[in-house]
């Protein structure tokens, strides 16, 4: 049946996008948590916490990239909960009896979420872009700055996707993915690590997502990028191809334990 | 109505499945010819959903040889489940979707040709009343509705073999005699159907055959009217206008029981024509006077309480 793999993951995305236009609230909620701490950290923290990057410099440019991973970990949520609750309501029991491709269905929704989770990620840049945002990227500088959040997209949707399908509720499902949601604050991207303590200074600069969010400052602002290119792709892949085992093996255990 | 071949569409041996140290599935055995409707009779947490599961490839089992449309659900899955179409107890549409595109969706994942498919999901709407519901949101319907959309999701692939789980559970009576009648449709244009069901009545009305499983085990399995056979017989209750009748009555009858109050006696018949007509000619002989007479021939309720030693309605813990 694997000869019709592709023509069922196009069918459960076309089903992913039903939804989706029948029901925004999920992806206008994945963007209002992001925009929300934008506006409240550029207006109201901002003042303060800029000081501490020294005179001269914006906190609102500093600021953009911790707020695009969160608005991909926004995404995650919303990609978690769909999954979840495709695991306990019927029609993927349905779909299981079915002779369609398995590995169709988590594509499908797969790729339907990293599409909705891109679509935040351009909304809230323009948000940003409103509020003086001033990236100094170059055409190619952008290029690959929209290739790394495809990338991280996927990355974080599989592990979002074998969160939701591993949860016993949609509760869980959701809360699951809270530490994608603010994994952010305890990073570089709200303030640099130097100003914290030690220990959890040490824990900021090696987790992740301050690989990525350097990337993405590197990419964008153009402050050194160093090393993290290279490890925060490499964290993706993992994370990815983690994801992916993950879900695949979730999605194919007997569904009654 | 249905025309049986010697080909089986459905075959279990010694097909067993347990959760943890619950024996769920304890050793069944079923062949089930091919365009035959097949009833798996039994009350709430007797196995019969988990054995629908195993049947339908959806779990597996944890012994025991099962063939279905010719294939092994263990080593041919797909196979199986090209060949199949399952609807449970529990509807199985997408909710948010709209009926027909949860009908489209289904085409879709056939492989229909769009223009077939179309073609498809519209005569499906029709023939399930579901016409001007179609564009509206699965969340919207009725009970009664939603299973009709999961039945008809069920048949947009055409499938050789339908398994339905407790088809009319929870329906109200006009909704279940619509189901009923969908069944029969299903069954004359020779599709095999398995149907679990919790009600005798059901069973009887549809059901070539049935089986009924109990803790797991299949206790007995023949058409109806054999398994109404394996009572011992019916009974007539003869009601008189004064004791005086009962007691001579009581003299020279074969009683099953006796009630002083209401002036009644339950007397032994096998059912037949002759015992009844030698019953009637006794008490004419004896002049006794019987102000009412009726027959009570067992129904599938007696044949289950004989068989397992408990009613039907009892609830047990849910599988």
């Amino acid at each position: 049946m694997s000869t019709y793999a592709l023509t069922d993951a196009t069918t459960m995305l076309r089903r992913d996008f039903h939804h989706l236009r029948r029901y925004p609230l999920m992806t206008i909620s994945g963007i209002g948590t992001p925009t929300i701490m934008l506006l409240l950290f550029t207006f109201v923290f901002g003042g303060a916490m800029g000081s501490s990057l020294g005179s001269g410099a914006s906190y609102v440019n500093y600021l953009v990239p911790g707020i695009l991973l969160m608005t991909i970990g926004s995404g995650c949520a919303a990609t978690a909960i769909g999954a979840n609750m495709d695991m306990t309501e019927g029609v993927v029991a349905r779909f299981r009896i079915m002779a369609i491709s398995r590995a169709s269905v988590l594509t499908g929704r797969a790729v339907g979420s990293v599409i909705r989770t891109l679509l935040s990620v351009v909304l809230v840049i323009g948000v940003a872009l409103l509020i003086g945002f001033r990236p100094t990227a170059g055409p190619l500088q952008w290029l690959a700055a929209f290739g790394f959040i495809v990338l991280l997209s996927l990355a974080m949707t599989w592990l979002a996707l074998a969160m939701g399908m591993a949860a016993k509720s949609v509760a869980g499902a959701n809360s699951s993915t809270l530490l994608l949601q603010f994994g952010p604050f305890i990073s570089s991207g709200f303030v640099p690590p130097d100003t914290m303590p030690a220990g959890v200074r040490w824990f900021a600069e090696y987790q992740p997502f301050t690989s990525m969010i350097e990337t993405l400052r590197g990419l964008l602002l153009g402050t050194p990028l160093g090393t993290s290119p290279i490890v925060a792709t490499a964290w993706c892949v993992v994370i990815a191809l983690g994801g992916y085992l993950w879900a695949r093996t979730a999605y194919n255990r007997d569904p009654i334990r | 109505m249905s025309t049986t071949t010697l080909r089986s569409a459905i075959v279990a041996a010694g097909l067993r499945k347990s959760y943890g140290k619950k024996v769920v599935l304890d050793g069944i055995n079923l062949d089930i010819p091919e365009g035959t409707i097949f009833a798996l009779l039994g009350p709430n947490g007797a196995g019969k959903t988990t054995a629908v599961q195993v049947l339908s490839t959806y779990i597996s089992a944890d012994a025991g040889e099962v063939r279905v449309a010719g294939h092994d659900v263990a080593r041919e899955p797909d196979a199986v489940r090209a060949a199949i179409g399952v609807t449970g107890q529990f509807s199985a549409v997408d909710k948010l979707l709209s009926g027909e595109e949860n009908l489209l969706l289904m085409a879709d994942l056939h492989h229909l040709p769009r223009r077939e498919g179309r073609a498809r999901v519209a005569e499906l709407l029709k023939q399930f009343e579901l016409e001007e519901a179609g564009p509206k949101m699965a969340t919207t319907y009725s009970g009664g509705m939603r299973r009709r959309l999961d039945l008809a999701m069920t048949l947009v692939g055409d499938p050789q073999i339908i398994f339905l789980d407790e088809p009319t559970t929870g329906l109200d009576p006009r909704s279940r005699r619509t189901m009923w009648q969908i069944i029969r449709d299903l069954a004359a244009r020779g599709v095999t159907i398995f149907l679990t069901t919790q009600y005798l009545e059901e069973a009887d009305q549809l059901a070539d055959r049935i089986a009924v499983l109990d803790q797991g085990r299949l206790v007995a399995e023949g058409t109806a009217d054999e398994l109404k056979r394996q009572i011992p017989g019916g009974h007539i209750r003869l009601q008189f206008a004064d004791p005086a009748g009962l007691s001579t009555a009581a003299r020279i009858l074969d009683l099953v029981s006796r009630d002083d109050d209401a002036l009644t006696l339950n007397v032994r018949t096998d059912g037949g024509v002759e015992p009844l007509r030698a019953v009637l000619e006794r008490l004419r002989i004896e002049s006794i006077e019987v102000e009412t007479l009726t027959v009570h021939t067992p129904d599938l309720d007696d044949v289950f309480f004989a068989l397992t030693g408990h009613p039907v309605a009892e609830k047990e813990s849910a599988s």
